[in-house]
């Protein structure tokens, strides 16, 4: 499906009201200049800004938001029930699971088309992109499957029976690992990238949402949803090391629902979405303690860091809406109206962004 | 008369386990042996009575769906820990004779030490559960809604899954309760579980301090598909209420109250709205996900009881991996524990309760359309855990078998 020719229409209108509010804010020249080759008609955004690309669940529409005005600059139609996206390393591509349409999107991020399909399996949900920028390994919830494919030659490379309603999809940055979390099962598949075999199960606490990988590939986290626990787990020895816990005043523990992580580039912060308790947590790598809770909108589900690593996007499903915290503060500072049950979150950087 | 079946993992398992065991030797929880858990399976048909409507109905395989998705689930999970489940099927007929139903399951409970998930009435349950036979055996009460059972009746080797009615009744008026829906009108049918549930309602009404202002036992003989109109209001004058409450568990007559009432007031209960464990306009939570799996395995919506067996062999299931035991007497000790937790598609997770070995779950208010609200409703606090407000709580519990561990 490509972006309807009215759909431009209205977001070059939206770009054109915002370089006014460039020049009477009277913002850097950058940014107003930026503005005024999109009044040419060239392309949208500012130009220091990022674009934050959000799927929304229930309105079939990914929204794409400049991270300096944090606004929506237009909203794409894609498949049916879009939750995962993910970016191609090279930043030209941005993919996205359509489960019920059970496919993945492939879109060129220079035009907003959709490009191809690529056979992904059924109700695809989430996925990880190898760091060969070739293999995407997509977690199928219905099936107890996850299904590898080849980018290039878009086929099915390998099919792999995992757990119960598989989740969570990470890949280790030396490309070594691809993980798969079962909710129903309760674990953390590892499958060996070179024989695309399953190698060994981590059980951890109940419903195991989302797996990241640090920096270092040293350890893998694993958040319980259910469980409402984060398990960090040991990559030598595939065992848990440690599990953190959350307390938040005035909060039921029922509430407190681990989901989406994201860990910084420098690998000494963690956040963890929280799920219906709308709060952030803030956990320091070295001591595995949590400093900071940050309330953003009601379930929030994933979240993305700019490269910059000084603004975090969370996806708030049940308010329809994206939260910008600033990072060095610790604080949610403003509220961005998306479409219906965002979901997935990703960001792809200024230099990347189509002029 | 009597049907036994076997039911081994699909073939697709079978291919699967093959192929694993050409897998290189996995590090963590992959063992070489495997670990065959059979669990029993024991039903009686209902007969239901007639009812009025020609669309109320009762899937045949009610209750014994739920069970095999959860075996499905638990090897799904299996495959990789060396565990193989199995489903062994006994069930009866409505019209089998007691002795020799009583003789089968006698004969099914000498074999050994067993897991149990029963779908048997409260009284059959109870007699079979205080069998020398099945002292060493492990039985999950997935059917039986009665409140005794779980009261002055407990036995230590029978665990619930289904909810109490007390629970569903109380999931309810605290709905009233957040609605400020304060005068309850309450219609009861005319069965021994009408009875119970009307029961069950006037403790509710009673515990969250809500106005019971008309009983009435509903009049059996009317065919309401061509006079409720005329009937209902005339049955449901009063001078105020606010909300008409209906027992009414075989859904004879309740559907025939909504909209006629004397006062333009909502219906609940058993019709309108209604608390139940489990129905498929649940998707939150997950849930979507246990229905698509549902449907695909037994080509039909799942329901309350289907969800409570699936609970109690999925219980089974997580039990047996974290304690790598076979045995019911580790297995009860490890779901009563605060350890065991299982997540059950309805957000809080689901347990035990370890003082009368009931299962808390949250109550879903539902509607044929959709789900109206979530109960424990936000408010209702507990010092333990807010799924405590629903039910009888430990206090006020009479259930003495479960006190020593």
């Amino acid at each position: 499906m490509k972006t309807q020719p009215w759909k431009k229409r209205k977001m070059q209108a939206v770009s054109a009201g915002k370089s006014a509010q460039c020049l009477m804010k009277k913002r850097p020249g950058v940014l107003c200049l930026g503005t005024l080759g999109l009044m040419l008609g060239v392309s949208s955004g500012t130009v220091s800004a990022h674009w934050a690309y959000v799927s929304n669940e229930k309105d079939d529409t990914v929204s794409v938001i400049d991270t300096d005005t944090n606004e929506v600059i237009k909203t794409l139609d894609v498949g049916e029930r879009p939750r995962g996206v993910t970016l191609s390393h090279d930043y030209t591509r941005l993919f996205i699971c359509a489960s019920d349409s059970d496919t993945v999107q492939v879109m060129d991020v220079g035009n907003d088309s959709i490009l191809f399909e690529l056979p992904s399996g059924e109700d695809p949900e989430q996925f990880a992109l190898h760091p060969d920028n070739r293999h995407l390994y997509i977690a199928n919830e219905d099936d107890a499957i996850a299904t590898v494919v080849d980018i290039e030659t878009r086929q099915v490379v390998s099919q792999i029976d995992v757990g119960v309603e598989p989740e969570g999809m990470a890949v280790s940055h030396d490309g070594k690992y691809a993980i798969v979390t079962s909710e129903t099962s309760n674990m953390a598949h590892w499958i060996d990238t070179a024989t695309q075999t399953i190698v060994a199960n981590t059980l951890v606490d109940q419903r195991p949402r989302d797996a990241e990988f640090t920096p270092d590939d040293k350890e893998l986290w694993v958040s319980s949803e259910i469980g409402g626990t984060v398990s960090v787990i040991d990559t030598q020895t595939r065992e848990i090391k440690q599990k953190i816990s959350f307390e938040i005043p005035g909060v039921t523990r029922d509430q407190i629902q681990p989901v989406g992580m994201e860990i910084t580039d420098d690998g000494r912060t963690a956040f963890i979405a929280l799920g219906p308790s709308n709060h952030v947590a803030v956990v320091d790598r070295a001591s595995l303690e949590v400093t900071d809770y940050i309330l953003v909108g009601r379930r929030v589900w994933h979240m993305a860091l700019t490269p910059e690593q000084d603004k975090l996007y969370t996806t708030n499903g049940v308010s329809g809406d994206v939260t910008m915290i600033d990072v060095e503060s610790r604080k949610a500072v403003q509220t961005i109206k998306v479409g219906r049950y965002p979901w997935g979150v990703t960001i792809l950087p200024k230099d990347h962004v189509p002029r | 008369m009597l049907r036994r079946i076997r039911k081994r993992g699909s073939l697709r398992f079978k291919l699967l386990a093959a192929t694993l065991l050409l897998l290189p030797q996995a590090r963590v929880y992959a063992q070489q042996n495997t670990l065959d858990v059979d669990i029993l399976y024991l039903e009686q048909r209902i007969e239901h009575p007639p009812v009025l409507s020609n669309l109320v109905s009762w899937p045949e395989d009610e209750g014994e769906q739920g069970a095999n998705l959860a075996i499905e689930d638990n090897n799904t999970t299996g495959r990789f820990l060396g565990q193989n489940y199995t489903l062994e099927s006994v069930i009866f007929e409505p019209d089998e004779p007691a002795k020799t139903r009583g003789e089968r399951i006698r004969a099914e409970l000498a074999k050994g030490a067993r897991l149990v998930v029963a779908n048997l009435p409260a009284s059959v349950l109870h007699s079979m559960a205080s069998l020398p036979e099945a002292a060493d055996d492990l039985l999950f009460n997935a059917q039986s809604m009665d409140g005794g059972l779980r009261n002055k009746q407990c036995q230590a080797n029978v665990l619930h899954t289904i909810p109490s009615r007390a629970m569903l009744s109380d999931g309810l008026v605290q709905f009233f309760y957040k609605r400020k829906w304060q005068k309850v009108f309450l219609i009861e049918g005319n069965t021994e579980k009408d009875k119970a549930f009307a029961d069950a309602l006037r403790r509710s009404i009673t515990k969250f301090n809500l106005d019971l202002v008309e009983s009435r036992t509903w009049i059996e003989d009317a065919d309401m598909r061509r006079t409720a109109s005329t009937e209902v209001p005339v049955f449901t004058q009063a001078r105020d209420y606010d909300v008409v409450v209906v027992a009414d568990e075989d859904q004879d007559f309740s559907q025939y109250i909504l909209y006629n009432t004397w006062l333009p007031r909502p219906v609940a209960g058993s019709a309108g709205l209604t608390p139940v464990v489990w129905s498929p306009v649940i998707e939150q939570w997950g849930a979507a996900q246990l229905q698509s799996r549902f449907r695909k395995l037994a080509q039909r919506d799942m329901t309350s009881r289907d969800y409570s067996n699936w609970a109690a062999v999925r219980s089974i299931g997580e039990a047996v991996t974290r304690t790598e035991s076979l045995s019911p007497a580790d297995i009860r000790r490890y779901v009563l524990s605060d350890e065991f937790e299982l997540a059950g598609f309805k957000g809080a997770p689901l347990s035990f309760r370890s003082w009368n070995g009931q299962m808390r779950q949250s109550v879903q208010l539902v509607h044929p359309k959709a789900v109206v609200a979530t109960a424990p409703i936000e408010g209702f606090l507990h010092p333990l855990t807010e799924l405590d407000t629903l039910g009888l709580d430990e206090p006020e519990s009479l259930c003495e078998n479960f006190r020593q561990p």
